[in-house]
């Protein structure tokens, strides 16, 4: 392993490698497809910002959806597609949900293989839990903390077949010649010392854009990195006004607000309450889910034991229609004293099962908000969780527009639609992680049999140290220079929170347009103190940009997209539109290199047999 | 104490001089370990080597017990195979509570800290230069806890028995008031060894080394529903290990100590029936 | 309910360092990380900190608080008085990269010596059968979040570093526990565990489960019972007896020795 040390004789100068594949991100999307590329033979390298198994995978908490049929042998990879592609409004790129059903149960179970622990049924098989979306129990899961469970078994694998990771070290570049990927650029976050990779498959596994946004689950590594790289290397982003506000997160102490809560609290019998003490999720189905949604608090409560002859509570409708309603009950004044609603478990589950099924939420509460969930409610409110939007790829390769770029987990698009169903994500970075990483072999090596390997062009080189070392070059001085990154990051937060939230309107939008044409004007006159070892300041300076790109995707699809659907609310257009929902916004990278164009592309048509799925029911 | 370049202060760490930066009372709790464990170190060596004053009828003490030497008459219930031993007869068979006691997982936490300083408590500098563990020779043998555990598995049934001799009818010239000699007595001296054979019991069973013998070695639990109900009790007491130790070595002492009083005529026995 | 806090912290690289005054303002209900946070974005800009979730899920931001392994996410300022002065200072036990940032790349090393889950096939569904009373000692274990605030507070490396070579260390012995509890795993590490991985220079001081910020009960489930398990291997007379005279548990059958 590579990562967290110095190597002495590199000091100094540039250090460089040569791999067949170089993966960028260490959450369970690169680790996966680390370890296919790997297992194909390819000479495989992941570098990640953080440590190894610190990626946001960890924070992860429901389960890992795959139609294993372990407690509902009715459920199918057809039944799951459906859930999915309904969830995601239709929007969804149905090949890769396709894909997603049918391969999710064996990345579960080859999981097992490399020594994962989930929690078992009373027949000594994979446990699955109910969740939002799900019409069977189906994520298989550890208590709440299977995102844990997932990167560690993975990391473990990794690890065990001996593939280089590169700790702590940031791509800033994917080196191209002649439009075909020659490799990346980075930094080492410890020394500073810059670093340059060979490799003619490049993988982004980098995650989401959280980070853009003031209440967020997400933690400081998701500043749309992949999403920026994949832009400035010519790729393009789809479904980037879909972004996930995750409707349970916590709203107190300030210092935790956005912190996640996990569905499963929901999935293993808790409500929502306004403070009038009202189960206000009934007022809420919309007529899309009317169907299958219980009307009746008495249905509700008894879904949980017998399926078959009741409805679903509305508290596990898709994420996108619970985090609206909680967000109008809060508009309407019926939030609790912290500007949240309330979630309770403890009136409707015993103490001993709350501890078992939630340790880490019980956990968390007692923690860091000394409140006892076994006790009394939580208080919690919509954070920023997840983006839909990524990197457009082939559905079967993971390759995006360029010869030899990958993406594969959050940081692509299309397989969510305009709103992930919860559980989706972790069986996404598998059976994707997986494709990418196999697809990325083998362009390697279909690339060497004909001798065509891209090389790295010295000025591209010089160019990126050159973009790098931009932030020390500003001088503090009068009219110019003086911007402190952290005063950007946070106003940018601040705007985006405010103006490209929720529930979003034209003006406000225009406005947030605006907004970041200033902020892009500031972060050009960003100063950096010290020097370039272990600089805090200086690793932001230089996410921002990919923040700033990032925020202006979504800002400028989110304008564009006049109806509303899933992730993507517009109080001026508040119903879906047929015709909106046949084509995604695509992306790029503007002339200037400085902004982003948008066009509309139409969804691929789903083929006859899977159609069917819809109109049978 | 001088701070060497072996722990906190080795070149490439963080260069802080101090050996702890703990600003809580952190010796507090080696320290009462210490006082009170040489405290009944004195106590026991001085009651084991007295040789006398162990037994008052119908009460043994448990430094005494087996009395196997060349012991007092009545306090003999498994013979006396080793009458040609010189010296106490509480130095037969105080090796294996001592060995036990000795080894215990538990112990060797509280010894190692208040007496070894090793370390003195949590990220507090150990004074020693070098470290070898358990790993040799005498250390090493701590591996034998299970046969110590098997041992007093043994004596605790012994003192199980003395406690039932405990309540046994009194002779003529211990007689109550009314002249009553027959039938089951009880003293405060019965009383006391009954707790103090709970605690015993509580202390060797919820050892380590029996919660890994009664099931904990398995690897299928559910094939073994039985050890696996054991080793779930077991597990329970086990958590509180360390009160037992401490609870069953006052216990011990306050038994030979009341005994001890009885013997030399210090005090009456305060009789129940 | 905001009020001025003073902080120390160490501030320096493998060079050299000192502890260092701030004063910085937080509120009510903020952690030991929130302050330092707020001290980068207002005064050391280049403040080197390592953090990630900031919910005590990743174990990134482990660090000494007042001489104490700690979670700075996890710190609560309230648990302190006001007018108290907070020391922050690196592990004390690895290499300091920079300010609160150490090289933590010890414990990747051991884990890389450590043999991983090696199951045998599965069953003819394609289905692997693992009862839940027999994964929960290992679920215990695979809470860990890899903070590494046990490796860090073991005396056995945090006061001998000449040891660091031949000892892996608490979060390794509980993965050996881990795997020595699969029901489906193949092999058996007790040897290793006890050689290699030095177990025996363990001398059961409790500190690692002190520390441990998921609450994992290492010395008593992890650590111990490994050492019984090397007990029933090499030195229990009945065990050995057992073996010779063919009255045996056949619950370890099918492992081989790696």
């Amino acid at each position: 392993m590579t990562g967290n040390e110095m190597s002495p004789e590199a000091r100094g100068g540039m250090e460089r490698h040569s791999y067949d594949v170089v993966v960028i991100g260490a959450g369970g999307a690169g680790l996966r497809a680390a370890i296919a590329a790997h297992e194909a033979g390819a000479r495989t390298a992941v570098v990640c910002k953080s440590l190894l198994g610190k990626a946001h995978t960890v924070m992860a908490e429901g389960g890992a959806a795959a139609a294993l049929g372990n407690r509902w042998p009715e459920d199918t990879w057809q039944v799951h597609f459906r859930d999915t592609m309904r969830g995601g409004k239709m929007l969804n790129n149905w090949r890769m949900a396709q894909l997603h059903a049918q391969e999710a149960p064996e990345r579960v179970l080859e999981l097992e293989d490399w020594g994962a622990l989930f929690d078992r049924t009373e027949d000594g098989l994979i446990s699955q839990r109910d969740f939002g979306g799900h019409r069977y129990a189906r994520l298989a899961h550890v208590g709440d903390r299977t995102g844990l469970e997932l990167i560690r078994t993975l990391q473990q694998r990794t690890v065990q077949l001996g593939i280089d990771v590169f700790m702590e070290c940031t791509v800033t570049e994917v080196l191209k010649q002649e439009g075909q990927v020659a490799g990346a650029f980075g930094y080492w976050r410890e020394t500073g010392r810059f670093i340059t990779f060979e490799a003619p498959s490049v993988i982004l596994a980098t995650g989401g854009i959280g980070k853009s946004y003031k209440v967020t689950s997400n933690s400081w590594e998701y500043t749309g990195d992949g999403h920026a790289l994949a832009l400035r290397a010519g790729a393009s982003l789809i479904n980037m006004e879909f972004v996930q506000f995750h409707p349970t997160g916590m709203v107190w102490p300030p210092s935790v607000k956005g912190l996640l809560v996990t569905e499963s609290v929901r999935g293993d019998g808790g409500i929502l309450r306004n403070s009038q003490g009202a189960r206000f999720m009934f007022d809420y189905i919309p007529d899309f889910f009317r169907a299958e949604t219980a009307d009746t608090e008495e249905e509700a409560d008894a879904w949980y034991e017998d399926k078959k002859n009741n409805r679903r509570p509305p508290e596990l409708l898709p994420r996108d229609e619970v985090a609206r309603a909680i967000n109008s009950e809060i508009k309407a004044g019926r939030g609790s004293p912290h500007g949240g609603i309330y979630l309770d478990i403890a009136s409707r589950r015993d103490a001993d099962y709350i501890r078992k099924r939630l340790p880490s939420m019980y956990h968390q509460f007692k923690e860091l908000a000394d409140v006892d969930i076994t006790a009394e409610p939580m208080e919690i409110g919509p954070t920023c969780h997840y983006v839909m939007g990524g990197v457009e790829v082939d559905p079967d390769s993971q390759q995006s527009a360029v010869t030899g770029l990958y993406a594969a987990g959050e940081v692509s698009g299309g397989m969510h639609g305009s709103n992930r169903l919860g559980g989706n994500s972790l069986s996404d970075l598998l059976v994707f992680g997986k494709r990418a990483g196999e697809a990325a072999a083998a362009h390697a090596t279909s690339l060497d049999q004909r001798g065509q390997r891209p090389v790295v062009d010295e000025a591209d080189v010089k160019a990126a140290q050159a973009d790098a070392l931009a932030p020390f070059e500003v001088s503090a001085g009068p009219g110019g220079g003086g911007e402190n990154p952290y005063t950007i990051q946070h106003d940018l937060q601040q705007s985006m929170n405010d103006l490209v939230g929720i529930i979003r309107t034209a003006t406000e939008l225009e406005a947030s347009l605006a907004e970041l044409e200033r902020l892009k004007q500031r972060a050009d006159r960003m100063v950096v103190e010290g020097h370039r070892q272990y600089n805090p300041g200086w690793h932001l300076a230089l996410d921002l940009r990919n923040m700033l790109l990032v925020s202006e995707c979504i800002a400028k699809a989110a304008l564009a997209r006049q109806e509303s659907r899933g992730g993507h609310t517009r109080d001026d257009f508040p119903g879906p539109d047929p015709e909106w929902g046949a084509k995604n916004l695509v992306l790029s990278l503007d002339e200037a290199g400085t902004g982003v164009d948008i066009a509309e592309k139409p969804l691929p048509t789903m083929p006859d047999d899977l159609q069917q799925l819809f109109e049978d029911k | 104490m001088a701070t060497t370049d072996h722990g906190v202060t080795s070149p490439g760490r963080a260069h802080i001089e101090a050996r702890t930066l703990r600003q809580d009372r952190w010796w507090q709790s080696p320290l009462a370990t210490f006082v009170v464990f040489s405290g009944f170190v004195v106590f026991a060596t001085i009651r084991a080597f007295m040789g006398r004053d162990y037994y008052a009828t119908p009460y043994l003490s448990p430094f005494y017990s087996p009395c196997l030497g060349d012991c007092v008459e009545g306090a003999s219930d498994f013979g006396q195979p080793f009458a040609w031993w010189p010296l106490s007869a509480a130095l037969i068979i105080l090796v294996f509570p001592l060995g036990f006691r000795m080894t215990c997982y538990y112990y060797r936490k509280a010894y190692y800290r208040a007496f070894w300083l090793s370390p003195p408590a949590c990220g507090v500098a150990e004074p020693h230069t070098s470290y070898s563990g358990e790993t040799r020779f005498p250390l090493i043998l701590q591996n034998v806890h299970r046969w110590f555990w098997y041992a007093a598995v043994v004596v605790g049934l012994v003192l199980t028995f003395d406690v039932v001799l405990a309540f046994r009818p009194m002779p003529a010239e211990y007689a109550l008031g009314d002249g009553e000699t027959s039938g089951i007595h009880m003293g405060l001296g019965t009383l006391l060894m009954l707790v103090n054979v709970v605690l015993i019991w509580l202390y060797t069973l919820s050892c380590h080394s029996c919660r890994h013998v009664v099931g904990g070695r398995l690897r299928h639990f559910s094939k073994h529903p039985v050890r696996y109900r054991l080793w779930t009790w077991v597990s329970r007491l086990n958590t509180s290990h360390g009160r037992w130790a401490w609870y069953s070595l006052f216990s011990v002492a306050v038994v030979d100590f009341y005994i001890f009083l009885l013997a030399t005529g210090r005090i009456q026995d305060v009789r129940f029936f | 309910m905001a009020y001025d806090l003073k902080l120390r912290v160490w501030r320096g690289d493998a060079e050299g360092g000192d502890l260092t005054d701030y004063t910085v303002e937080v509120s009510e209900g903020e952690v030991v990380l929130d302050a330092l946070h707020r001290l980068q974005a207002t005064q050391t800009g280049d403040l080197a900190i390592r953090w990630n979730c900031k919910a005590g899920k990743c174990g990134s931001c482990s660090a000494e608080v007042n001489g104490r392994p700690r979670l700075m996410c996890m710190t609560r300022l309230s648990d302190f008085d006001p007018a108290e002065t907070i020391t922050v200072t690196p592990m004390r036990t690895f290499p300091v990269i920079r300010d609160l940032v150490t090289d933590v790349s010890f414990n990747y090393e051991k884990a890389r010596e450590l043999p991983y889950a090696e199951l045998g096939p599965r069953d003819p569904d394609g289905k692997r059968r693992m009862m839940q009373v027999d994964v929960e000692r290992g679920q215990e274990f695979r809470k860990c979040i890899e903070c590494y605030l046990c490796q860090d507070v073991c005396h056995v490396v945090r006061d001998h570093e000449d040891n660091k070579q031949h000892f892996a260390g608490p979060r390794f012995f509980i993965r050996y526990a881990e795997l020595d509890m699969h029901p489906l795993d193949t092999h058996d590490r007790r040897r290793l565990a006890q050689d290699a991985a030095g177990l025996g220079m363990c001398n059961i001081t409790k500190c690692c489960t002190e520390v441990c910020p998921e609450g994992i009960r290492i010395t008593d489930n992890g650590i111990i019972p490994m050492k019984e398990r090397v007990v029933d291997r090499k030195y229990d007379p009945l065990v050995w007896l057992g073996n010779k005279i063919g009255l045996r548990n056949r619950d370890d059958d099918g492992r081989t020795e790696v």
